[in-house]
């Protein structure tokens, strides 16, 4: 089916099963612990071995010499895949750096053995036998010394480093109030609950990979490139996902190196990831040093929007997008934006949960807070003065939707807005009490996405996609969706994920999942409906309704359509230009709360309140959980996350949960969600939006607003640590 | 993890006898640290001792009018003792803003006290470590140290002691009774069990190879008001970037104990008769002689202010 002009009324409009708050219907297999993830796979193939990767102790050089003797003479050791044994590897287009080093080291933790044994620990201690000499070389591990040698990188995926409209130079120079300030975000780690896991069996040249991973059709390409295989041959599975957030868009080391290894055992091998790996072996989001200019007339309206990132990564890498959102948030005649990139030879950079927009609104949304100040008018008015229904840099393009001034105008009221006091003025006992508010904007994508729906005699609908679902709630928006499409209750549906024999969809990433993977159901329910209708010599203006398809005076079970055998029917859902015709973005306000510590400077968020504005709610309760999780995440972004860098030896020193410290259930007291009503025709027939990126863009600049009303000392750099105030507070009473 | 043999013991006698029967060998309690340490091959005992199943597990009253600690006492039933709670509200408080209620589940009173440094570059076998390897330098020095020790530390070694319950201890003047492989007894004030860094920063404590904590003993009640302020970047489950343990008395006089500063529980008494004066001159005390590195030199004035925030707090 093809979405080439605004969506009309259709059954997913009846929002009986769409739209209402749903619990999970895959939630009793979490809360048993009988949702198979990955790595306790153990009843699908038989005769297991357990692989245990050896990651590079240096960042940049090369392996002088690599003695396997001690550790193949190790008990229960099967194998050893390194890379003078693997045979030729290609390098996925995914992936920076190689997934199996060697000789050449591109990162520190870069895998360049895997020991193959009998048991885990049999595994894990002959990797320690592995004995490398190494030959280390000199690397880049700094990106503030780096960013003189940063260059004009090649556009990332479909966003030009520049832009550039009117005469911003002139412009800000001419502004009567100007914000020149520079900002930092520290390199974040995705630390999701799940290792990256895998089990590999091959069966002759035919390889199966049970597997976490969100995005598989682009994985199964990358892994046959990288094997030299052909796709046909290669089939993931990867039903449930214990997160991922941009960590498992693509292959890892488990991957290749679990194939590697059940090829070189000639039995299917496990290999996970431990936690110091998910750090260094794998992806993260890359710090930035951004520059933003405002200026703006005395009433408050801006004239000039400058924004500028740099950001490292490895060579043949990309920047982190962080100007993206600058180009389309605020109105503005004289605009610029501009991405750097400089080589670091830390380990690879890559998207983590809104990439571009979560750190780029964490300098933005700040930098207006600044504005506001200065101007002395109230941020919200400042915003809502500075609202745009068009694409600022092509005005002839609007947004499909955009509520922006009325997420901030209702949070404000619900949240209590109107309470808010001058910087350093609020106190409650021992605590600096203040409030910050932010804009939220994330871009809506939509991708290609298939499915296919099976109609049983027992009148079940069993819908079959590779879309994958993270936690997010996908198995459910899947099965709300056949549901009202083919008139059945939600316990008549049965959903089927992640598996590379299956239709291919969108997959999850860039908070495009729901509705494009959705809109596939809804092409494929459409041509089973179209089948139905038809077995049964129904009109088609058929109602599906109540278990029933109703025409004129008939009435028919629906699955007496499928008395005489299965009918099954398959659809893609491909977009037109809509996207290009209208800007397709979500939009939000977050409000913070909190609480610094007059004496230590502890800062504990005490509240938070999110107003999104993200077209069709699917499922709220699901969106709501998706939102709530966000928060949480940018609050740990405001406040506490941050890869601590060696810059000496060229690796994240604070690799595991117990150093690189995310928010506990302590820091989070109190979160609330509204969503919008609204339904957005441009962007599917689900008129649905994204919502899972959305919740954590602009929450850290809200936070760090905040502690800005709190105790009045503005702090740039992020996370905003205790010691980043310590001796700017107010003097000890 | 290296392989390793294993052995239950019944009793204190056996524990230190199977000691002397197995070079190499170490005790294990919970396990809360030495497993995990284990498992990145930091620690590599050949046999481990599983004392766990000792009678050591009981709180009693001692003659004086303090309380003898069972080695084997668990975390958690330290801090909910209804004495301990009523009589050395300090360490009930210390303890619950330790760790999580699993692991104080499992945690003993004596693996509480010997558990090791978190200091990262201990915990990465590839880097340069003088406590896990003598002699092959110290890579938090020039490195990552937001966290490490402003006071105590030597060239070789800036890693603190991570202990909560330490600091409370440290504080309650606190006695480590202990048993060695022939069988005899001593006790060990708190204030010398811990060892400086020095040379040696593998060696942390005063306890001979074989010697057995068999409990820790408190005097007798000294009244006041019990306030533990544990500072972090996140309101649980986080070490300490520094911690304040005080016990005030109505006339302002009392005991101070600080955590997250070095290698040890830190108490200076003689500052402390500076406390009716204020949190200033008792912080210079505590931290007089303090090196610190570019990242964390924010703990000294952390410390004065945390202290006087728990001054203030015990004045009502």
């Amino acid at each position: 089916m093809k979405f080439d002009t605004p969506a009309t009324t259709n059954p997913i409009d009846q929002m009986k099963i769409v739209g209402k708050p749903t619990n999970r219907i895959e939630g009793p297999l979490k809360t048993t612990g009988t949702a198979p993830y990955a790595y306790e796979r153990h009843d699908v193939a038989a005769n297991q071995a357990y692989g245990y990767v050896v990651g590079s102790a240096i960042a940049k050089g090369r392996i002088a010499s690599m003695n396997l003797d001690e550790a193949r003479a190790a008990p229960g050791v099967i194998a050893i895949v390194t890379a003078d044994n693997a045979g030729k590897l290609a390098k996925g287009d995914f992936n920076t750096a190689k997934l199996l080093g060697g000789p050449d080291i591109e990162h520190y933790h870069q895998a360049i053995a895997l020991v193959v044994a009998d048991s885990f620990e049999q595994a894990r201690a002959a990797a320690s036998l592995v004995r490398v000499e190494y030959a280390r070389g000199k690397g880049a591990y700094d990106l503030a010394a780096a960013i003189d040698t940063a260059i004009k990188p090649k556009a990332s995926f479909g966003t030009e480093p520049d832009s550039a409209v009117g005469n911003f130079a002139a412009a800000f120079a001419a502004a009567p109030v100007q914000i020149d300030a520079r900002y930092t975000t520290p390199d974040h780690s995705h630390a999701m609950m799940e290792p990256h896991a895998s089990i590999a069996a091959w069966e002759g040249d035919k390889l199966t990979v049970w597997t976490s991973n969100q995005m598989i059709a682009w994985s199964v390409g990358d892994m046959a490139k990288t094997l030299g295989i052909p796709k046909e041959n290669i089939r993931f599975d990867s039903p449930y996902i214990g997160g991922g957030f941009g960590g498992k868009l693509f292959n890892r080391a488990d991957v290749l190196l679990a194939a590697l290894g059940a090829k070189a055992a000639k039995r299917p091998v496990k290999v996970a990831l431990p936690r110091p790996l998910m750090i260094n072996n794998t992806t993260h989001r890359p710090a930035t040093i951004q520059r933003v200019r405002l200026g703006a007339t005395a009433d408050g309206k801006l004239t000039a929007i400058g924004h500028e990132s740099w950001s490292g990564d490895l060579p043949g890498g990309g920047p982190e997008t962080a100007v993206a959102q600058t180009r389309l948030l605020y109105a503005g005649e004289n605009r610029m934006t501009a991405m750097r990139l400089a080589v670091l030879d830390l380990p690879e950079g890559n998207a983590m949960r809104a990439p571009g927009e979560a750190p780029g609104l964490m300098a933005l949304e700040i930098a207006v807070d600044e504005l506001a100040e200065k101007l002395g008018i109230d941020p919200i008015a400042l915003r809502v003065l500075n609202d745009t229904q068009v694409d600022p840099e092509k005005p002839s393009r609007p947004f499909s939707q955009r509520q922006l001034n009325k997420c901030l105008e209702t949070g404000a009221d619900k949240f209590g807005w109107s309470k808010r006091a001058k910087p350093g003025a609020t106190r409650d006992g021992r605590w600096l009490v203040g409030m910050g508010v932010a804009a939220a904007f994330r871009n809506n994508l939509n991708g290609p996405s298939a499915a296919r729906v099976r109609l049983a005699k027992s009148g079940v609908v069993t819908v079959e996609t590779d879309m994958t679902d993270i936690g997010t709630g996908t198995y459910t928006i899947i099965a709300q969706t056949a549901a009202e499409m083919m008139g059945v209750p939600l316990d008549k549906v049965a959903v089927k994920l992640g598996d590379s024999a299956f239709p291919v969809s969108a997959g999850s990433g860039g908070q495009w999942g729901a509705n494009s993977s959705t809109a596939g159901v809804y092409a494929a329910c459409v041509k089973l409906r179209e089948a139905v209708v038809q077995k049964l010599g129904l009109a088609s203006d058929a109602v599906f309704a109540g278990g029933k398809v109703k025409a004129g005076r008939r009435s028919v079970a629906l699955g007496d359509a499928a008395a005489d055998g299965e009918l099954v029917a398959e659809d893609k859902m491909e977009y037109g230009d809509l996207a290009e015709k209208f800007q397709q973005s979500t939009f939000g306000a977050h409000f913070v709360e909190v609480g610094v510590d007059a004496m230590t400077g502890e800062i504990r968020v005490r509240r938070m309140l999110a107003v999104c504005a993200a077209g069709r709610i699917l499922n709220p309760k699901a969106a709501r959980s998706q939102v709530i999780g966000a928060m949480t995440m940018g609050a740990g972004a405001a406040l506490m996350e941050e890869l601590a860098v060696d810059k000496r030896f060229g690796f994240f020193v604070n690799h595991d949960l117990a150093g690189y410290e995310v928010p506990v259930h302590a820091d989070i007291p109190h979160q609330e969600v509204i969503f919008l009503d609204e339904a957005d025709p441009t962007t599917s027939p689900m008129k649905a939006k994204g919502v899972g990126e959305l919740g954590i863009c602009g929450v850290a600049a809200a936070v760090a607003n905040a502690v800005y009303n709190a105790t009045g000392v503005r702090v740039r750099n992020y996370p905003i640590t205790l010691d980043k105030l310590l001796g700017k507070l107010p003097d000890m009473v | 993890m290296k392989s390793f043999t294993y052995e239950r013991v019944d009793s204190a006698a056996a524990a230190t006898a199977a000691f002397a029967r197995t070079p190499g060998a170490r005790f294990i309690a919970g396990g809360t640290n030495l497993l995990d340490l284990m498992k990145l091959e930091i620690e590599t005992p050949q046999h481990l001792i599983d004392v766990s199943r000792l009678a050591l597990d009981k709180i009693e009253a001692t003659a004086d009018g303090g309380l003898r600690i069972g080695a084997m006492v668990r975390n958690t039933d330290l801090a909910s003792d209804a004495r301990v709670r009523r009589d050395y509200g300090l360490l009930t408080r210390a303890l619950v803003a330790s760790a999580s209620g699993q692991l104080r589940n499992k945690a003993t009173t004596a693996g509480n006290l010997l558990q090791r440094t978190r200091c990262p570059y201990f915990y990465d076998t590839n880097q340069p470590c003088n406590k896990r390897q003598p002699g092959s330098g110290c890579a938090a020095i020039g490195g990552f140290n937001r966290l490490h020790a402003v006071v105590g530390a030597s060239d070789a070694c800036i890693a603190t002691h991570p202990s909560d319950m330490a600091v409370a201890m440290r504080a309650l003047d606190a006695a480590i009774e202990t048993v060695d492989a022939a069988g005899k007894a001593r006790a060990i004030p708190i204030a010398d069990f811990y060892r400086a860094p020095a040379k040696t920063p593998h060696l942390e404590t005063v306890l001979a190879p074989g010697e057995l904590i068999t409990a820790v003993t408190l005097p007798k009640p000294v009244g006041g008001t019990h306030i533990y302020h544990k500072v972090r970047d996140r309101a649980s489950y986080a070490f300490a970037l520094i911690s304040v343990g005080a016990i005030v008395q109505r006339d302002g006089s009392g005991r101070v104990a600080l955590g997250g500063v070095g290698y040890k529980p830190w108490r200076v008494e003689a500052a402390e008769a500076a406390l009716p004066r204020g949190a200033k001159p008792v912080a210079d005390g505590l931290l007089a002689g303090a090196r610190t590195t570019h990242e964390n030199a924010y703990k000294l004035p952390l410390v004065e202010r945390t202290l006087a925030g728990v001054l203030t707090q015990a004045k009502g």
